[in-house]
């Protein structure tokens, strides 16, 4: 029995293609990817995202507990609102889950994945020990990502609260209403383009949902959530990290905390390890020269290098008209390689893993 | 629902035939197999001249969201293909029996075609 957000009746009216996305009944698309793909880079879309896991951490070590269970540091987080990308990790300095962490007036919220949510929520049980601190799932909540370069225009609007969420800066969110029933709406995203993640009560949901779509905001599946993460340049738990890899392979070094030298956090001695060692092999990112689909697994061949490289993500980007890919290469790869397509072998450009913000190509 | 056509034979793998005044067969994929790949981004076909055998891979086709071998509902040499694809790959999803053809074979054994499916085979397979 697949698991389902308030919204189902919704999509279905709607018209979406359900599907199973980690136990979840989710909308793959409203009838073409591609289209709302291009809504979220022209104009506004909306995802039902209620299938991700909202995780509040309270009582009065919920900051040091926090500091010891994340590789960045909430130390970072000097008012209410703000937001904190960071990785989980295991002793072996793999990646648990990667996640958004904000501080809220009553503590933490965190945002992780689905499909790691069961052992996410194990392992963060399992770390609490003598921290005194209080983890509770907020499942009373739902989750929509409105994002588009009309998409703060429209919300704003929509929920009466210009003047705090006009003046919300990237990465940071803002309580709209107060108490249990209180929603949080934050200037984070998944697409590349400026946008919210807003997180509101069950209940409530669908009104909202559809007062979007009145307002012309495109509904959006999992499929254009893909294509636009992937030429945003933004990693998937499970495609370019997992439990056995390093954040330092996967371009995360950014959201590993070194300093204070004196914090212990999970995972940082096997990174340091890692750091001091020199590492292997580079996440980048490829654009295709020749003809075909770049898609995951495919593996990445240079004349200079013995060694091979493999497709963490690829797909066709809509923006850009040709296909595009994250993958993880050795460090002695240059500018181009081969990535191997049902036996033959194709020319890539190797780029910067960023291939569209804000609507424009940016490599 | 999706649209099916009373003269064309089908594969169970959603490929379309159809037996055209000359003797040649086209190829082509279903409305039904269109929508559920939803929109279609790279179409590789065979090379006119070489040889295609019945039930086996003879080409790819590629949305957004994942690549589908193309097999061919019977043998013989490719004559032709549709090289408009290359540039415009969507018209699979616009016009799956028309515009949207994928390659033309001379075949070597027209009787092959007995064991694809009619139209109403292959809706009873689609609809189960």
């Amino acid at each position: 029995m697949l698991k389902e957000t308030p919204l189902t009746s919704l999509h279905l009216e709607l018209g979406a293609k359900l599907v199973d996305f980690g136990g979840w009944n989710m909308p793959l698309h409203y009838g073409s990817q591609m289209e709302e793909h291009h809504a979220v880079r022209s104009h506004a879309g909306v995802f039902d995202v209620s299938h991700m896991t909202i995780v509040d951490i309270s009582g009065e070590d919920a900051k040091t507990y926090l500091q010891y269970l994340l590789a960045n540091d909430v130390a970072k987080l000097q008012a209410n609102g703000k937001a904190l990308y960071t990785a989980m990790l295991n002793e072996a300095g793999g990646v648990i889950d990667d996640l958004i962490v904000y501080q809220m007036a009553s503590g933490y919220r965190l945002v992780v994945n689905c499909a790691t949510r069961e052992k996410d929520l194990a392992w963060m049980q399992k770390q609490v020990e003598d921290f005194q601190v209080t983890i509770r799932e907020r499942d009373d909540y739902a989750m929509l990502a409105v994002q588009g370069p009309e998409a703060r225009a429209i919300v704003d609007r929509l929920l009466d609260a210009v003047s705090e969420l006009q003046a919300l800066k990237v990465f940071s969110g803002v309580s709209v209403g107060t108490g249990m029933d209180a929603w949080f709406v934050a200037r984070t995203g998944y697409t590349g383009e400026d946008g919210y993640e807003i997180m509101l009560p069950n209940k409530a949901v669908e009104t909202f949902a559809r007062s979007l779509v009145a307002a012309g905001v495109h509904p959006c599946g999992l499929g254009s959530r893909d294509t636009l993460r992937l030429e945003a340049g933004m990693n998937l738990y499970g495609h370019e990290m997992d439990e056995s890899t390093s954040p330092l392979l996967a371009n995360m070094a950014w959201t590993i905390a070194w300093e204070p030298e004196a914090r212990d956090f999970v995972g940082r001695a096997a990174l340091r390890e890692q750091r001091d060692a020199g590492l292997p092999a580079k996440l980048v990112g490829l654009v295709i020269k020749g003809k075909g689909v770049l898609r995951d697994g495919q593996a990445l061949v240079a004349k200079s290098c013995n060694e091979k490289g493999v497709i963490t993500s690829g797909s066709f980007s809509p923006t850009l008209g040709t296909s595009i890919a994250l993958a993880r290469v050795p460090m002695s790869f240059a500018n181009q390689c081969q990535a191997v397509i049902r036996g033959r072998e194709v020319d890539v450009a190797i780029v910067k893993p960023c291939f569209v913000r804000n609507g424009q190509k940016v490599f | 629902m999706s649209e099916l056509r009373d003269e064309l034979r089908y594969l169970s793998s959603h490929e379309w035939a159809r037996v055209e005044s000359d003797g040649s067969v086209t190829v082509g994929i279903t409305d039904h197999a269109q929508e559920a790949l939803g929109d279609v981004v790279y179409v590789e076909l065979p090379d006119v001249g070489s040889e295609v055998n019945a039930s086996q891979e003879a080409g790819v086709v590629e949305s957004v969201k994942a690549a589908s071998d193309i097999f061919s509902p019977i043998s013989g040499e490719v004559v032709a293909i549709n090289e408009a694809l290359e540039d415009a790959p969507e018209t699979v999803n616009s016009s799956p029996y028309d515009d949207g053809w994928f390659f033309k074979v001379t075949p070597s054994d027209l009787n092959e075609l007995d064991n694809a499916l009619d139209a109403e085979a292959y809706k009873a397979l689609i609809e189960e």
